[in-house]
């Protein structure tokens, strides 16, 4: 059984007992503990279930590497899945679940998959769910997504805050253990301003637990002397909890900073996503152990002999009494040690090596009275839920068993691979290193930035150094040569620490174990233990003709779990590389991409999230429009009133309600998204000569002109009434959705096309509160206000006025988008609350009411107008609707002139405007097409129109349309069919566009 | 006429790292034009009532001031009740030439971040290089906070002033408040 030592642990405060829960049951751990060692010194080694066929799984690691333990975390608010319990630190009120498994964790009957998976092998599902195709949609794919993830999707809102921060420095150092430290001591001293995170809760590594010595003294004194100087540099920041989890294109990087996961009832964000503008990235990433391929190697008892040192080591946690140490290299042998000297048993080291001399650690063990088993290993390990033995074999053999051994626990080490992660993100290439099995980053192909230079540096092991000074000599190399590349310059007495050297045996790769195992074996032999993808899978998809290792990774899911591969990666295009009998280096691994580990979706957004989600614009009158019973509608990021409804009238009530008041008494429309953008200049007539279809340049002061404006490409972008406000300014109003977009579109051909014009263009959308008081009563409501002469005569159609009105200095246009008696008038946004409430004063007994919207939409479709967005969808030019008076045949040239004729835009059967008249008197569903005679090739009626505005009009008391119909015009009284979505075929007339006043007396008054 | 009222009322927070708190009205006239032009600075600076910013940068004396937009533009500060004055002054001085001044107080929101802890406020809305070598009073971005354009200057250490477009206060006030909630300091500029 796995438990607590009395010696205690070098990360543990054994003063700090915590209670914490898993499946609802209590156990007890220590401040300093993870979830995982706590749990371990529980006895609870079973910890999970794995993807596929539902193992149990315990910790194979004892950091970010973990495929296995995933444990559920916290509940309601807090909860979360895929949570690795080695990175979770342990806190007072924990609360962890497990995942996959169906009705218990200790009896699983998903766990039957096990016993079939003979017949579950790669690529099944592929294979299976092909056929019959019916089966698709009603079975496999319910079946699949039941079956997809192994946590589930949190039900509850997110209880907590994130946030992102800005930062920006010359070097940025991710890793902080021994490598890290002495980076970030080498670029401080330098002047740099430097940035050092660590994933961890803890500075320096694996260094303590792996021992040596530096400068003379401990690992331990070191890490602490160096923080200390770090500590005392001003231009060093440091962050521990923090995980450099992306690196991108110009130094930029980002760090995933966990605020409170370990107290969760502090104050303030859970995450802070840090985004890094550095000079230059030092990747100190580390190295992670490798596991080894042997059947059985996937059995709760079986760790990484890296993992299992550490548990001893930093959390006094011994996973079992008998532990069988297996190898490749010398490093393992420190665990065997390490065991020994805590007082457990090793009965036996299985070293696949044999080697000439027995030198350094190998030496050591053996003194220690370690049995050492050269050339051999494991055949196969015994256990379901535990190790109980192993049966050894000669790792040369096909896995004749010489021998079984009891134990509880095995301890694997197949070698060390740097991280190359992060130097890999943005494009550094890779080397394979033969002396070491693994792949290294190639310093001669790093990340390149804008200047053609390398902007990542791997230092340590990350670099492909495993001994200690090694480690220490490059991370010191690869400091100074960053800050010297960013004129930095290290003072001379900077030199690098020294650590002693220990005598060493080279490693030998092993990638199966043993090397000629049998299919048997094979099958049982895991490379990827999340996702259950063993051996036997990857030779199979080298069989079946998978040979790029991209394509092998998707057949397997190998490390497509939600470790990414960070044990089974090499391992995996190691057995691809076998069962292809090519090179490791030719088949080359799969594409490393961020983040790192897992980050939380929250993080990125950041703050971006309830009331901050979005960016909500609100005009002048807004807090009045939401006091008065307003229904919004979101136009662009504003929101407008779509209609304000009064006691309890439904909106429909309260839009027909407000059409009518327009249109008989005095309607207030709240206009003031509508864009305002000032073209300034001696060239600014010409400017909009270009801008829009119609004559500008030619237009008086005073008076106003409707506009269209088109793309390059012809179509219809923007509408609006443009006045002229003096010899050299014009005002152009925009549709709300384009105030943004008409002025860069302005400013591009401004700045590119027509740069030595003089115009300038001014955006003022947001100076102006801007009213429409429309309606028979209009003029005498403005009368009561006292002030400037709104008489026909003063003030004409289509004019504009500056003057005062009720004591507010205002301009006013005779505009009307509704047609009626129209003033559109501008006041500075400040004072555009008191002056919406002065019209209503003054409008009491005038019938006066606000209106919205969908009134708004009503009442120009009575009058024929188009609406962009509506009548135009980005394929229409003004041909198309009956706009031809709005184009100048007098200029020579505008945006979209050229392509208006075109083949294709002078074609006579394009679809035209017209109006729709239902016969029965409803009203025509939004977007729905007219049918014509017979089908086409793919067998579908063919359509000959389409609505695209449609209401029903409260003063006609019909339903009333417009459409771009085939030779529309041509058309008018002919009956169009129209079937809807609900089984009903909607019939409707062809009419003029116009339905309301068609002599327009009723605005010019 | 009515009194000005600027879009939150003069919202305030002061439970968090920093305290926010949105401007009163400030007269703001935008300045397009040649910014090397003897005609244009001289009138510039006579509506400003302070001296020719630098590239990059913000004179600023009370509500009186003149920020750098762009290598054509000018954010002219002053007093609200004054702008329609100025405005019109500037606009006879510089009719000769070609330039556009016009009045956008009541399209903009300011706000004032303060306190020891505004630069790490700021540092987590805005991509900008904050630390105090490199931003420091008198200097001026155009950037964004969050996802809203705005731009701000320091007029003393531990003060921002923002200004961003009159539609978005409430959102750039309301993503202050959270980027200055309680317990969020960073620690990045002072340790």
């Amino acid at each position: 059984m796995s438990t607590r030592l009395a010696t205690g642990g070098r990360l543990l405060k054994t003063d700090k007992p915590l209670s914490f829960t898993f499946n609802g049951k209590h156990l007890r751990g220590y401040e300093g503990d993870t979830l995982a060692s706590a749990l371990l010194a529980n006895d609870q080694m079973l910890m999970g279930r794995s993807f596929k066929y539902h193992r149990p799984r315990s910790v194979v690691a004892s950091g970010a590497e973990e495929p296995n333990a995933l444990v559920n975390l916290g509940s309601e608010g807090r909860f979360e899945p895929n949570q690795r319990a080695t990175v979770t630190e342990l806190f007072e009120g924990l609360e962890a679940t497990s995942q996959n498994h169906w009705p218990s964790l200790e009896f699983d009957v998903g766990a039957i998959n096990r016993h079939l998976s003979r017949f579950l092998p790669a690529g099944f599902y592929y294979k299976m769910f092909m056929y019959p195709r019916s089966f698709w949609k009603h079975i496999y794919e319910p079946f699949i997504r039941h079956s997809a993830g192994l946590g589930k999707a949190p039900k509850a809102r997110d209880a907590d805050t994130y946030e992102h921060f800005y930062a920006f420095c010359d070097v940025l150092i991710v890793g902080g253990g021994v490598a890290g430290l002495e980076a970030a001591r080498t670029a401080g001293r330098s002047g740099a301003r430097v940035i050092l995170v660590e994933q961890t809760e803890h500075w320096g590594g694996r260094a303590p637990v792996d021992g040596g010595s530096i400068d003379g003294g401990s690992v331990e004194d070191h890490i602490a002397r160096t923080l200390a100087e770090l500590e005392g540099m001003e231009n060093v920041t440091l962050r521990l909890r923090t995980m450099g989890a992306g690196v991108y294109d110009h130094g930029y990087a980002l760090a995933y900073e966990r605020l409170t996961d370990h107290q969760p009832d502090a104050k303030g964000p859970r995450h802070r996503l840090w985004r890094i503008r550095a000079g230059h990235i030092i990747t100190a990433t580390g190295a992670i152990e490798r596991p080894l391929s042997f059947a059985g190697n996937d059995i709760p008892g079986v760790m990484l002999a890296s993992a299992l040192r550490d548990y001893v080591v930093n959390y006094g946690v011994s996973i079992g009494d008998r532990t069988v140490v297996v190898t490749n290299n010398d490093n393992a042998y420190l665990t065997a040690i390490t065991l020994k000297k805590a007082g457990l048993d090793v009965p036996v080291i299985l070293d696949a090596r044999v080697l000439p001399e027995d030198i350094g650690l190998v030496e050591q063990a053996k003194a220690l009275g370690i049995r050492v088993l050269m050339g051999h290993g494991i055949s196969s390990v015994k256990g379901g839920k535990r190790v109980t033995g192993v049966a050894i074999c000669a790792q040369a053999g096909e896995g004749a068993v010489l021998e079984e051994i009891a134990c509880d626990a095995v301890a694997m080490s197949g070698g060390w691979s740097p991280v190359v992660h992060l130097w890999s993100h943005c494009g550094g290439k890779l080397r394979w290193d033969t002396d070491h099995g693994c792949f290294s980053p190639d310093l001669d192909s790093p990340p390149k930035g804008a200047d053609g230079m390398g902007f990542v540096t791997p230092a340590g092991a990350a670099s492909g150094m495993f001994a200690l000074d090694d480690v220490l000599h490059d991370a010191h190399a690869a400091a100074d040569g960053v800050v010297t590349s960013l004129d930095f310059k290290l003072p001379r007495d900077v030199e690098a620490p020294k650590a002693e050297r220990r005598e060493e045996s080279p490693m030998m790769p092993v990638w199966m174990m043993p090397h000629g195992a049998s299919v048997k074996l094979r099958e049982k032999a895991w490379l990827d233990f999340q996702n259950d993808v063993k051996v036997s899978d990857v030779r199979l998809a080298a069989q079946e003709g998978f040979v790029s290792v991209e394509h092998a990774k998707r057949y397997t899911t190998l490390g497509m779990a939600t470790d990414q591969g960070k044990l089974s990666n090499i391992n995996g295009l190691a057995t691809l590389a076998g069962a292809l009998d090519a090179d490791i280096p030719a088949v080359g691994t799969t594409t490393f991409r961020p983040p790192y580990t897992p980050i939380s979706l929250a993080s990125i957004a950041g703050e971006a999230r309830a009331e901050t989600f979005q960016p909500l614009r609100r005009t002048p009158l807004h807090d009045w429009h939401e006091a008065n019973g307003a229904i919004w509608e979101p136009v662009g990021q504003w929101r407008r009133p779509y209609a304000f409804k009064r006691g309890l009238e439904s909106t429909h009530d309260a839009v027909m309600r407000e059409v009518k008041n327009v249109r008989e008494n005095l309607g207030l429309l709240d206009a003031s998204t509508l864009g305002k953008i000032i073209v300034k200049g001696p060239d600014a007539g010409k400017f909009l000569d270009m801008m829009y279809t119609n004559m500008m340049s030619t237009l008086k002061v005073g008076k106003c002109r409707y506009g269209l404006m088109c793309s390059e490409n012809g179509f219809l972008i923007d509408d609006g009434v443009v006045a002229r406000i003096d010899e050299d300014t014009w005002l152009c109003h925009t549709t709300t959705g384009g105030a943004e977009s008409i002025h860069a579109h302005m400013e591009e051909w401004l700045q590119t096309e027509w740069w030595d014009w003089k115009v300038y263009v001014a955006n003022v959308t947001e100076q102006y509160a801007q009213i429409a008081v429309v309606g028979p009563n209009a003029r005498t409501a403005l009368e009561r206000l006292g002030g400037m002469d709104v008489s026909k005569e003063a003030l004409g159609f289509m004019e504009w006025a500056d003057g005062e009105l009720g004591g507010f200095k205002v301009r006013i246009y005779r505009i009307s988008f509704s047609g009626e008696l129209s003033y559109e008038i501008a006041v500075d946004a400040s004072h555009g609350a008191a002056f919406w409430n002065a019209l209503l004063a003054v409008g009491n007994d005038l019938g006066v009411m606000p209106y919205g919207t969908e009134a708004l939409h009503i009442l120009r479709a009575e009058k024929g107008f188009i609406m962009i967005g509506d009548e135009t969808d980005g394929t229409v030019i003004p041909q198309d609707l009956g706009l031809n008076w709005a184009i100048s045949k007098k200029k020579d040239d505008y945006l979209g002139k050229r392509a208006q004729e075109r083949s294709h835009m002078t074609e006579p059967t394009r679809w035209k405007l017209v109006g729709l008249e239902t016969t029965d008197g409803s009203t025509l569903p939004d977007g729905a097409y007219a049918v014509g005679e017979g089908t086409n090739d793919n067998g579908q009626r063919n359509m000959i129109g389409r609505v695209t505005s449609t209401y029903h009009s409260p003063n006609l008391d019909r339903g009333i349309a417009m459409g771009l119909v085939l030779n529309g015009p041509d058309r008018m009284g002919e009956v169009l069919t129209f079937p809807g979505t609900n089984g009903k075929e909607y019939t409707a007339k062809i009419v003029d566009p116009v339905f309301y006043d068609k002599e327009g007396e009723k605005q010019n008054v | 006429m009515s009194e000005p009222v600027t879009a939150l009322m003069g919202a305030e927070d002061k439970v968090g790292i920093a305290t926010i708190t949105e401007g009163g009205p400030l007269g703001m006239i935008t300045l397009r034009g040649d910014l090397s032009d003897k005609a244009l600075k001289k009138a510039a600076v006579a509506a400003g009532g302070v001296t020719m910013p630098e590239q990059g940068h913000c004179n600023n004396e009370g509500e009186k001031g003149i920020a750098w937009m762009s290598p054509d533009e000018l954010l002219i500060m002053c007093p609200y009740v004054e702008v329609h004055d100025r405005l019109a002054d500037l606009q006879a001085k510089l009719a000769k030439g070609h330039a556009l001044a016009v009045n956008v107080s009541d399209a903009r929101a300011t706000f004032l971040v303060t306190g020891p802890r505004a630069r790490e406020v700021m540092g987590k809305l805005s991509p900008v290089d904050l630390h105090p070598d490199r931003f420091q009073p008198g200097m001026f971005r155009r950037t964004r906070l969050a996802q809203i354009p705005a731009a701000f200057w320091m007029p003393e250490e531990e003060t921002f002033q923002i200004v961003c477009f009159r539609s978005v206060a409430r959102y750039a006030f309301d993503v202050l408040k959270v980027a200055a909630q309680p317990g969020s300091e960073v620690g990045y500029f002072t340790s």
